[in-house]
């Protein structure tokens, strides 16, 4: 087998194994976009927001730590005790479900029946907020997540390669791990969307809220466990991403990256957005690969929107939104 | 025809029992506009009664009153004998009263089925990991509220379009969808907004067939809201007429009709 083909072919893992990080953070938007017809520009904050609450959970930080000496003139920093990752997590999922709540109570139940556009400025504003209010609790330094997820090269698909192949495929531990919590994730959430009643209330609200009061669900009700859903999505990415490239601002761009997977897989797709991911992943992969060092490489920074913007042009629903059907 | 405090028979012998919902001195006001105006009606166990009136006289206010989406500024609402507090519209759907809408409020998305089985939303007790995993009862409430759903959508004859999306479907049978959705869920009052704005002769005769065959099998309460009088006259047991917020009528379509002042106000204008 030529060469060319074989590194191709672990490009193309890679790919995918990076489109699955994608993919999650996707996941988020598509939910709270089926359940409330908001596109929350806040996912990718949410996910920094979950992982930096992790951290300063797992350390034992003391929350708005610089505040607290500001004001009083006191030096405490951390609790002096650490959190062990499994209970870090419960924490940092309530902490997400107090999220939910509070953006419900405070934003968007002021807002019901406006325009989606002014939702979508709202959830503008709550990225910013959220932003500053995680530096403000947890401090802006760079921090490192490590909840025992395995992480480097997978030294079976590496000899196993090598046997076949005579050259040996660098698959990072964490990728796999990320693929399998994913494939996990998905399986949940539609067990959750199409055979519980809280999941069943959960369409029935993103359809039509009139007719959903009226065989009883509470829109409030819904509106907080969608968001409740979204931050433990939010808290799952913003794990696998922490972990590969540390807590730090930059991770809440990572939403940005999410925008063209959307596009590709429709907003209202679960597995569109997972498809999308996967097709958004190897294709900026194996783009860089073959045609990148034709262009002076780096392609991996535009491929994903110019590949969004085709889509845009010719099948603006994505593949699996829903058809757009104009009535004269 | 015998009128007490027990109940009455009507003219075709089915006998009514108590009172199920009372609304007493109802005002509702929107800023200067008033709405409905100082009216007290009952609704009594099993009946059709119809909420009749010409445009704007304020009917489909007071289902909204009786449903909770709007909240009268004066008056109570007393529902099987007790006074209900101020209520959002899923807390009084949960209670037991069940309402189709004028402009038809479905889950477009969704399959006929689908909708149908949101009816049923209230009777699912098992928790979220049990209906996740499809174990324990959760299969066995299922099986059950599938049943239910299944009798409701044979009866409404429906069948050949279960799992049809609801948004293909012609208008006249998406009001048959809705009615099937509020039955699902066995109400214990059953409120209809002009279930028959909007259809064709054939459509009309079908929808009259169904609300009387509704009330005759599962003995529901059910109170609407109609424009054709024709319909009203042969469908109802009793008929509250408003206008202008005001009521100048109630009693047995025999009753109504031979009211002066309801001639006046609505069938002088509308009929010859």
């Amino acid at each position: 087998m030529p060469d060319q083909l074989i590194f191709a072919m672990e490009v193309f893992l890679n790919g995918l194994m990076a489109g699955v990080l994608y993919a999650l953070v996707a996941l988020g938007f598509v939910l709270i976009y089926k359940a409330s017809g908001i596109f929350n520009y806040a996912q990718g904050v949410m996910a920094l927001f979950a992982a930096m609450t992790l951290v300063g959970v797992m350390n034992g930080q003391v929350p708005f730590a610089h505040l607290i000496n500001a004001t009083f003139g006191t030096h405490v920093y951390t609790f002096g005790w650490s959190v062990p990752a499994l209970v870090a997590i419960i924490v940092t999922m309530g902490v997400m479900v107090l999220l939910a709540w509070a953006v419900q109570r405070f934003v968007m139940r002021h807002l019901v029946g406006q325009e989606p556009i002014i939702l979508f400025m709202a959830t503008i504003g709550l990225a910013y907020f959220l932003e500053g209010f995680a530096d403000l609790m947890w401090g802006s330094e760079i921090k490192t997540l490590n909840v025992g997820l395995p992480q480097g090269i997978n030294l079976w698909i590496d000899e196993s390669t090598f046997n076949i192949f005579g050259y040996g495929f660098f698959i990072d531990n964490l990728d796999i791990v990320a693929t399998v919590i994913a494939a996990l994730l998905v399986a949940a959430l539609v067990a959750f969307s199409q055979y519980t009643k809280q999941g069943r209330a959960m369409r029935a609200v993103a359809d039509d809220h009139q007719a959903a009061l009226s065989v009883g669900i509470s829109l409030n009700f819904i509106w907080i466990m969608v968001w409740s859903v979204a931050g433990f999505v939010a808290l799952v990415a913003g794990i696998m991403w922490g972990t590969k490239s540390g807590v730090q601002f930059s991770l809440s761009l990572i939403a940005l990256k999410a925008l063209p997977v959307l596009m590709l897989g429709g907003f209202t797709s679960i597995p569109g957005a997972i498809v999308g991911g996967l097709i958004i992943g190897v294709g900026e992969k194996l783009f860089e690969f073959s045609i990148g060092p034709l262009v002076g490489g780096a392609t991996e920074n535009w491929f994903a929107y110019v590949l969004a913007l085709i889509f845009l042009v010719f099948r603006p629903q994505g593949l699996f939104g829903e058809k757009i059907i104009e009535r004269v | 025809m015998l009128d007490s405090a027990e109940g009455y028979v009507t003219e075709d012998g089915r006998k009514i029992g108590g009172v199920v919902m009372e609304m007493k001195n109802i005002t509702l006001r929107f800023g200067g506009v008033v709405a409905i105006k100082d009216i007290s009606f009952d609704i009594r166990e099993g009946e059709i009664r119809a909420i009749i009136g010409p445009n704007g006289a304020g009917k489909s206010s007071m289902l909204n009153v009786i449903s909770g989406f709007y909240v009268p500024q004066e008056g109570e609402v007393w529902f099987h004998g007790s006074k209900r507090p101020p209520m959002r519209p899923y807390e009084v759907a949960q209670q037991g009263i069940a309402r189709t809408f004028q402009n038809i409020a479905l889950f477009e998305g969704m399959s006929v089925l689908d909708n149908v089985m949101t009816g049923r939303l209230g009777y699912m007790k098992t928790n979220i990991f049990q209906q996740a995993l499809w174990k324990g009862k959760a299969e066995a409430e299922e099986v059950e509220n599938r049943e239910a759903v299944e009798k409701i959508i044979d009866f409404l004859e429906i069948q050949h379009i279960r799992k049809t999306p609801v948004s293909r479907l012609p208008y006249g049978l998406k009001k048959r969808v809705e009615l099937a959705r509020a039955l699902a869920a066995e109400p214990r009052l059953l409120l209809l907004d002009e279930p028959m704005a909007g259809m064709n002769v054939e459509e009309k005769e079908d929808m009259s067939r169904f609300i009387l065959d509704v009330n005759d099998e599962f003995g529901t309460t059910i109170a609407l809201i109609e424009h054709d009088m024709g319909v009203v006259m042969d469908l109802s047991d009793r008929v509250v007429v408003m206008d202008y917020g005001r009521k100048i009528g109630d009693g047995t379509p025999h009753e109504v009709r031979n009211n002066q002042e309801v001639i006046d106000a609505y069938l002088g204008v509308s009929h010859d």
